[in-house]
């Protein structure tokens, strides 16, 4: 009976193994790559009117992490009523700013929409490795689902 | 008919290869530009200095002071680079910075300091009031760090103007003078 058991799990297991293994083989050697490579963040309607009725509302995070060749354009957009200090600089209801970044560093830009005054990017390297590109899906994973 | 058709595919060919320009530059763009703000300060060359001015040139726009350690030196330094490799399309540019520290930097000590990177470099100063007007037009960030030197933590990147006054891009701190080099004749070569 046991005996019975065991084999039952062994062969459930194969296939999960193989499985599990396909998805690394697959994560370690497919590029990575999105059909686009902009990181937006907008500013909704509504949002200064909500920040003067006293609601603090952060749209951007302090921190933004981009990747090079994955996701390395930073997008914003206005689409509030008025103009607004978004990221580095102002922009104009309805407008959008998009910068593109091409060198892997950490940047900081003067922010005075945040509290600390600073808004930093870091641009990781291109996962071009297998190894890269596992924990690339990895981490993206993980940061996805914490 | 068919001279119409043509018409206006070439005016759709040209509106797309306009944006493609924007969207080649190395700078962060802006869509759709908006009109670069008018100022009048006083400026470093003894006459009042209006942006409006150099219409017709490329600008490139900077906020800075005299006697900051870290950045302006290096991004002065790297203005003066993009102009030399210009060549004789440089008559074609204007170099603008803007002081953030009206208090040391008057026209003299501002024409003395941008001399040493570049003769053509213009600066602007005046007083705090018309500085922080200016500022706050161009969503500039600048503030004085409590300590005996008197510096200032201020926005750190060029502006990138065009010749008929557009506010088209933003080059953050760090680009290399190719960077500058490029999308400066890309505007330039922008109608």
């Amino acid at each position: 009976m046991k005996m019975a058991r065991l084999k039952m799990a062994g062969m459930l297991a194969i296939p999960f193994i193989a499985a599990v293994m396909g998805v690394v083989v697959w994560a370690a050697l497919t590029p990575v790559q999105f059909a686009s490579r902009e990181e937006v963040f907008e500013i909704p309607k509504g949002t200064w009117a909500r920040r003067m009725s006293g609601d603090k509302v952060e749209i951007l995070p302090s921190q933004i992490r981009l990747t090079l060749g994955v996701h390395d354009v930073l997008l914003l957009r206005n689409l509030d009523d008025v103009p607004q200090v978004f990221g580095p600089t102002i922009m104009m209801p309805g407008q959008s700013f998009r910068l593109p970044f091409e060198v892997a560093s950490s940047y900081s830009f003067a922010c005075t929409a945040h509290l600390s005054g600073q808004m930093i990017i870091v641009v990781d390297p291109q996962p071009l490795s297998p190894w890269a590109r596992l924990s690339w899906r990895t981490a993206t994973l993980w940061n996805a689902v914490t | 008919m068919n001279r119409i058709l043509v018409l206006l595919a070439s005016l759709l060919m040209s509106a797309v290869s306009a944006r493609a320009d924007d969207a080649t530059l190395k700078a962060g763009v802006f869509d759709p530009p908006r009109a670069a703000p008018d100022f009048a300060l006083p400026g470093s060359n003894g006459t009042e200095l209006k942006l409006s001015a150099y219409r017709g040139k490329v600008v490139l726009l900077g906020f800075g002071f005299t006697s900051c350690a870290a950045v302006c030196p290096i991004t002065l330094g790297t203005l003066a680079q993009v102009h030399k490799k210009l060549g004789a399309q440089a008559n074609e540019l204007q170099v603008v910075y803007i002081t953030v520290d009206p208090e040391r930097d008057d026209e003299a000590r501002l024409k003395k300091y941008l001399t040493a990177f570049n003769p053509t470099f213009v600066g602007g100063t005046g007083t705090d009031a018309q500085l922080a007007a200016v500022r706050k037009d161009f969503g500039i960030a600048a503030e004085k760090v409590a300590g005996p030197d008197g510096s200032y933590t201020h926005s750190s990147f060029i502006y990138l103007i065009d010749r008929e006054g557009g506010l088209r891009a933003l080059m953050p701190f760090g680009h290399l003078a190719d960077d500058y080099v490029h999308d400066v004749r890309v505007l330039l070569a922008t109608p």
